[in-house]
């Protein structure tokens, strides 16, 4: 079967569901990039075109309301390989039944988009808990997150909302983007350097001196806040991954 | 009431000289470990249910869903800064760890550096706001006065609009619970003990007199903005989150029946979000203490809080959870499926067909999923294994329903089969860890 290949963009996947839907022929939808390609009898790349893209997300949007499209939203940030599958399945789903599919929980395709989603939502929410901004010398409060899946566009509200009047920088170590708020607007930003090259370097002071106080404090409020005769690590570790610990100020040392 | 407060070593916790900011940090986080561990016992932690936005630029928000910002290692949520004021008190109550009685080191923090140490934390995402209760000195009021003032100044002076718990002291006036309700997104009274026998036992110096009346005010005064708020687009919040209250389960000898019978009067009465259960630690040697090698009662807490979550979420009554007959819940098995086993002629259920409360009422089907089976089964009827996918526990209910190609096959079962199966499966997952993410 034909694999439409798109650029990884939201945008270059609706464009690719609007060809798609052109050639009136089954096909396989796929980010570019990946592996596998012998599974295909032929692949086309897709441009992203910004008014195909526009045309089927409004048609989605009649059908299945802004919070079904966020749904896909989130299940495309899982960057999951085959989540196209699922995706374009849902929207074939509802264009076919004219209606909102999204409680038809005993569909494969939207179970699969609804799962995926809620991973997604998981995720947002863990970084929403487990960001620790260490305050710098330019008064700018950065953390640095490496999510499961690429959730900084989802928390960027929360933090916009809840930190409104101080400098802020989220940064994605896995995905090397991160998002900067400057008490007006938020900008993606890349950086060269990485969070070790800062830190290790005796040269460059970049933490303003409260921040080694509060960092005590926390640590030491982390460990007398907990009752002892309750210990109870399985529970821990469920709530909070070994994988995060790296960035959680009251796990370190 | 015997606290002396000439004595110099209570004079230096209170007043403090200026001295170098080593000495000043050395001595924050001192307090901050002393204070902190006294406040530890009080198990609430909820950031949630409150509306307050930020507004103008200011700090916070506390318009969303509760965040755990970490756990301890005994797996509970750590989401407000939780931290008495001071563990001074004037009481003698048996199990508290900050009781006069008890030589331990006192310490007490001075408004600003709570206010300091909050916004600090707040503005590092370590928290979701503070919980702030106090030991008892001089008197009611001029406690509360301090926490209220605490609170008044992130509000105002730090525009801080995170979360703020105040404990209500008990005997409070009403004038202080008014000011507390309009600075605080949460105010609770804790009733310590589940009957007033137990309280009159373990606390004399207090009754439950005392902490009912902010508790009472706090409601009506709820009640009355919201109706004002009809007419009155700009009445002020009021305690937004509602107010809550704390037991401790397992110092005195109540039953599960008394203690459930207590949340649920609290629940109706003074329209509480939530009754924390408080499994006994020991931690002081008393006569009229369980002895200090006593297990902290963890699973008969969580089927507490098990039991209270089917008279909030699943529409069940206190009288079908425990009764006369069996005053206890049961330990090995969660209420729910003890209700069914004793229900059998209920089942099956069949999903596709039965109504949301009958169906909140299977065993393996949580809140979620049954409202997820009643949106699912308009396109088609459900098997077995889309229920399953759904998130059903399969291993539970398949005793108790029937769905598009199965049909029951509790049937052959006795209830004491069934129990015995279900507790067989589950021998390997039960125990502390189903102590759950109730909090």
């Amino acid at each position: 079967m034909l694999c439409l290949v798109y650029n990884r963009s939201f945008e270059g996947f609706l464009t690719a569901v609007f060809e798609a839907y052109e050639r009136k022929e089954n096909v396989y939808i796929r980010k570019n990039g990946i592996e596998n390609k012998g599974l295909f009898s032929e692949i086309k790349e897709v441009i992203t075109y910004e008014a195909h893209a526009q045309r089927v997300l409004k048609k989605i949007e009649s059908l299945v309301g802004i919070a079904g499209v966020r749904r896909l939203w989130k299940a495309f940030l899982s960057e999951d390989p085959e989540i196209e599958d699922a995706m374009l399945g849902v929207i074939v789903y509802s264009i076919k039944s004219n209606a909102d599919i999204f409680s038809d929980f005993g569909n494969q395709h939207v179970l699969k988009i609804h799962q995926a989603a809620k991973k997604v939502e998981r995720e947002k929410h863990r970084m929403e808990a487990f960001v620790r901004f260490k305050l710098t010398t330019d008064n700018i409060f950065y953390a640095v997150v490496e999510p499961d899946f690429n959730v900084l566009p989802l928390i960027k509200t929360h933090f916009e909302n809840r930190y409104a009047d101080q400098h802020w920088l989220i940064y994605d170590m896995k995905r090397n983007y991160g998002l900067y708020y400057d008490e007006q607007t938020t900008e993606i930003v890349t950086m060269e350097v990485n969070e070790n090259t800062l830190l290790k370097n005796p040269e460059t002071k970049i933490l303003d001196d409260s921040e080694d106080i509060y960092q005590n404090l926390w640590k030491a409020y982390f460990k007398s806040t907990n009752i002892k005769s309750r210990k109870n690590m399985k529970l821990h570790l469920r709530h909070v991954p070994k994988r995060y610990w790296k960035y959680l100020t009251e796990k370190l040392g | 009431m015997n606290l002396n407060f000439n004595n110099p070593k209570l004079q230096n916790i209170f007043f403090e000289d200026g001295s170098n900011s080593d000495d000043m940090n050395e001595r924050i986080l001192e307090k901050l470990t002393i204070l902190s561990d006294a406040a530890k016992y009080d198990v609430s932690c909820a950031s949630s249910g409150s509306n307050r936005k930020n507004t103008k630029k200011g700090l916070g928000d506390a318009s969303g869903m509760g965040i755990c910002h970490s756990y301890t290692e005994d797996g509970r949520c750590v989401s407000l800064l939780k931290i008495l004021l001071t563990n001074v008190c004037i009481y003698d109550c048996a199990y508290c760890v900050s009781r006069r009685g008890n030589d331990i080191k006192r310490a007490a923090f001075t408004v600003q550096e709570v206010v300091d140490l909050t916004i600090n934390f707040y503005r590092r995402n370590y928290i979701e706001g503070l919980f702030l209760s106090s030991g008892i000195f001089k008197d009611a009021d001029y406690t509360m006065e301090r926490l209220v003032r605490i609170a008044k100044k992130l509000r105002t002076e730090e525009r801080f609009n995170g979360y703020i718990h105040l404990k209500s002291i008990p005997g409070a006036s009403d004038e202080l619970m008014q000011e507390a309700g309009l600075y605080a997104d949460r105010l609770s009274v804790n009733l310590e003990l589940p009957t007033e026998a137990g309280l009159k036992l373990l606390a004399p110096d207090k009754n439950r007199k005392d902490m009912i009346g902010p508790m009472n005010y706090v409601k009506n005064t709820i009640i009355r903005l919201a109706d004002e708020r009809k007419f009155i687009r700009s009445t002020p919040k009021f305690a937004p989150a509602g107010q809550s209250t704390q037991v401790i389960i397992g110092a005195t000898p109540e039953t599960d029946l008394q203690i459930i019978n207590t949340a649920d009067s609290f629940y109706k009465e003074f329209r509480l979000k939530r009754v924390y259960y408080s499994g006994y630690i020991p931690v002081l040697s008393d006569d009229r203490l369980p002895g200090l090698e006593t297990k902290v009662p963890m699973i008969r807490e969580n089927r507490l809080y098990q039991a209270d979550w089917l008279m909030r979420f699943y529409g069940f009554n206190a009288a079908e959870i425990v009764d006369s007959s069996s005053p206890n819940l049961d330990l090995e098995i969660d209420p729910k499926l003890s209700w069914a086993l004793r229900n059998l002629s209920v089942f099956p259920v069949d999903v596709n067909k039965a109504d949301l409360h009958l169906i909140l009422r299977i065993p393996g089907i949580g809140v979620k999923s049954a409202h997820k089976i009643v949106a699912a089964r308009r396109f088609a009827p459900l098997n077995q294994d889309q229920l399953k996918q759904l998130g059903v526990a399969m291993n539970r209910a398949k005793y108790f329903i029937s769905c598009k190609g199965m049909k029951l096959i509790h049937g052959e079962y006795s209830a004491e089969n069934i129990r015995s199966f279900i507790l067989q499966r589950g021998s390997k997952r039960l125990g502390f860890t189903t102590q759950l993410s109730l909090f």
